[in-house]
């Protein structure tokens, strides 16, 4: 019983981490509707960034994400505009193969600096732990939660309170109207896609502290976050961070109380079952409306 | 949304992908170059054991062209990455045999891509001396060309420090084991011989599991063994889960009295900057060691520092065993007096071959033979160094294993 507890505060903390990579990824959907199959390669690019910076400068990766998130931001920013922003028609299909063709860009360009031998983020916080009961805590899962928490805490502040959050909004709600009303889509787009750029970085910087990683690491993290987006509705900020957590508890409780092998299993179960009942995810339109 | 969900599923499609006849040539004519082919995992699963496989294939190489080539021929080196997948390895090969004429194939790393290249090549009629798969199912292919260049095939590779746990005095001993391995044909197949071994030997087993290999996230894999509080903790691993379930373990303050784990640890420092030291006393099966004294080995060291820099204690067994593999085809070459592949399978079955890893044959369907085994090496001080058994032992093993720093 302490075990299968232990797994859920696991899988919440974790999820938390998956939550703020995905995240960048349901916003750029919602306010483009491309799906960005890149987002796994920016996340290991943002762990690179954070990577050199500990290696080189002795900067505290969570520390450097004050250096690593604005240039992601920019960066997001130029590969709108020089990539996505060219896509008229056929938008939706077309992004996955410019942003896959992204992806193997960034991989490449990685393997190329840094080889494909395996490297990870170290910290004292990464295997250090404090007691809670009969088990254990890692510091630095309890740090990327906070890390979480804050940066999707400022997303929400920023759509919900703000006038270019007002902006975003009703981009994602009708992308057609709101150039009616004069929303300038191009500008709020290529800032919605720096921003999920940025949290990218941030999820990048405790992916890179909690796993090894090498620049082909990409491949699995895409499969998940896109599996988190659709359970919880295409462009669902809310769904998202709600399905991330869904997923890493069933994962982490069914792995410790069955095996590993059916972990995958039956989260896929929980999903098939949601998209039969709910096909647009758990949070779908109702949510999107409302953003 | 319709179009938006086909989209999605167009996308997954390709990132899944991206993980995912003819007859021998003729025999060149003396002294013409010779183009040698090999399917490496570059990207994927496999991308850090690939060019480790490279730079021990390039160093051979090199070797061989100083002495004038293989027979006579100037070897090049041809690499194609097949992204670890077990489709693209095939496809791989068969280009190389059929389009690029290659007159030689070396073998890929790890026993999923051996196994269906190890069919194909063999239907093209080539020789496929390969340094990385050596499970239990790639010779149930009872392929006659085939030839694993490794000191045992990979079931074994843990026998020898079974041997020296049942060897212990009882009241040492380990009362309890844990195990935990990827459903991978590499480590697999050691981790259940491991276990049958030791279950009869009287280790009681309180924690046995299996993972998928494409497995991100081994935390709760690690809490599991961590909580069973098992005397000894035996993992199938590769890379990344080495290093993870040692750092859960770490952060639990599980104190196991010995951890061996089936690959990883002998990937010199690619693992242990990531521990630093709290590699003391973790063990590893390894048929190589850059201190053994076999067969060219301080040359092939001295080499590869040159070439790659580095110290010895960088150098991945991966790299050691793409040499073996160089070293075997030279000497099957010059005992047949041809590059013929028809030639080389019928003498490779046939006597015995040195290599860094030690003295090795062959049998029909190319399991090792003859050779020294595989033994236990262990972290010690920042050094992995061989010691059981005690015949080729450089340190006494470190037992119980100390407590995390």
């Amino acid at each position: 019983m302490i075990l299968v507890l232990e797994a859920a505060v696991l899988g919440v903390l974790t999820g938390g981490v998956y939550a703020l990579m995905a995240s960048g990824l349901t916003l750029i959907f919602g306010v483009m509707r491309i799906i960005n199959v890149g987002h796994g390669a920016l996340v290991v690019l943002g762990a690179y960034l954070s990577f050199v910076l500990w290696r080189n400068l002795n900067i505290d990766p969570f520390v450097s994400l004050v250096v690593t998130m604005p240039v992601m931001f920019v960066l997001g920013v130029i590969l709108q505009v020089v990539f996505i922003r060219p896509l008229k028609a056929d938008r939706e299909a077309l992004s996955v193969l410019v942003t896959y063709a992204l992806a193997l860009g960034i991989e490449g360009l990685l393997g190329f600096f840094f080889t494909s031998n395996y490297v990870q983020i170290t910290a004292w916080y990464d295997t250090a732990s404090f007691p809670i009961g009969n088990f254990r805590i890692t510091y630095v899962y309890i740090y990327g939660f906070l890390l979480c928490l804050a940066i999707l805490g400022a997303i929400f502040l920023m759509l919900y309170r703000t006038t270019f959050g007002g902006a975003i909004r009703a981009t994602m709600l009708n992308r057609t109207a709101a150039q009616l009303v004069g929303i300038d889509v191009d500008r709020v787009s290529a800032v919605a896609f720096g921003i999920g750029m940025a949290t990218a970085a941030a999820g990048g910087v405790v992916f890179g502290i909690t796993n090894t990683f090498n620049p082909g690491s990409h491949y699995d993290l895409i499969s998940r976050l896109l599996t988190i987006i659709v359970l919880g509705g295409l462009g669902s900020l809310r769904g998202a961070i709600i399905a991330a957590l869904i997923m890493l508890v069933i994962e982490d409780i069914t792995a410790v109380l069955i095996s590993p092998v059916w972990a995958d299993f039956v989260f896929f179960v929980v999903l098939v079952v949601v998209l039969l009942v709910r096909p647009q995810g758990l949070f779908g339109l109702r949510v999107r409306e409302r953003l | 949304m319709r179009r938006a969900l086909i989209a999605i599923v167009a996308g997954a499609g390709l990132a899944l992908t991206a993980c995912g006849g003819g007859t021998a040539t003729a025999t060149p004519s003396p002294g013409t170059p010779i183009t040698i082919g090999v399917s490496v995992s570059l990207t994927g699963d496999f991308s850090s054991d690939g060019p480790a496989l490279v730079k021990g294939y390039d160093l051979w190489a090199e070797d061989v062209n100083k002495k004038g080539g293989l027979l006579g021929h100037p070897v090049t080196m041809k690499y194609v990455d097949d992204l670890s997948s077990t489709t693209q390895v095939v496809t791989n090969y068969q280009n190389l045999i059929s389009s690029n004429h290659v007159a030689l194939v070396f073998g890929p790393y790890s026993s999923l891509l051996t196994k269906p290249a190890a069919t194909v090549v063999d239907r093209l009629g080539y020789a496929f001396p390969e340094p990385a798969g050596g499970a239990p199912s790639v010779f149930a292919l009872n392929l006659h060309s085939l030839f694993f260049v490794q000191p045992a095939a990979i079931e074994d590779n843990l026998v020898s420090y079974t041997n020296w746990l049942l060897a212990l005095p009882a009241d040492q001993r380990p009362k309890t084991a844990a195990y935990a391995t990827e459903d991978d044909p590499f480590t697999q197949p050691q981790i259940d011989k491991a276990r049958k071994l030791l279950e009869a030997g009287g280790i009681q087993t309180v924690s046995y599991k299996v993972y998928p290999a494409e497995t991100t996230d081994f935390t709760p894999l690690a809490l599991k063994v961590a909580s069973s509080n098992a005397d000894a903790v035996i993992l199938g691993t590769q890379v990344p889960d080495a290093i993870a379930f040692v750092k859960t373990f770490i952060a639990q303050h599980y104190n196991p009295k010995t951890l061996i784990e089936t690959a990883g640890p002998d990937q010199g420092a690619q693992y242990s900057d990531k521990l630093g030291a709290n590699t003391e006393g973790i063990m590893v099966p390894a048929g190589w060691t850059s201190g053994s004294q076999a067969f060219n080995n301080p040359t092939f060291v001295a080499e590869y520092i040159a070439k790659y820099g580095g110290t010895a204690a960088d150098i991945s067994a991966d790299s050691a065993e793409g040499y073996s593999v160089g070293q075997v085809v030279e000497q099957a070459a010059t005992k047949a007096g041809s590059i013929d592949n028809q030639k080389l399978i019928d003498t490779l079955h046939t006597g015995t071959y040195q290599t860094v890893q030690g003295p090795m044959g062959f049998d029909s369907v190319g399991r090792p033979q003859g050779g020294v085994g595989v033994f236990v090496e262990q972290w010690q001080n920042g050094n992995a160094v061989f010691v059981y058994p005690a015949a080729v032992a450089a340190a006494q093993p470190e037992y119980p294993k100390h407590d995390w720093q």
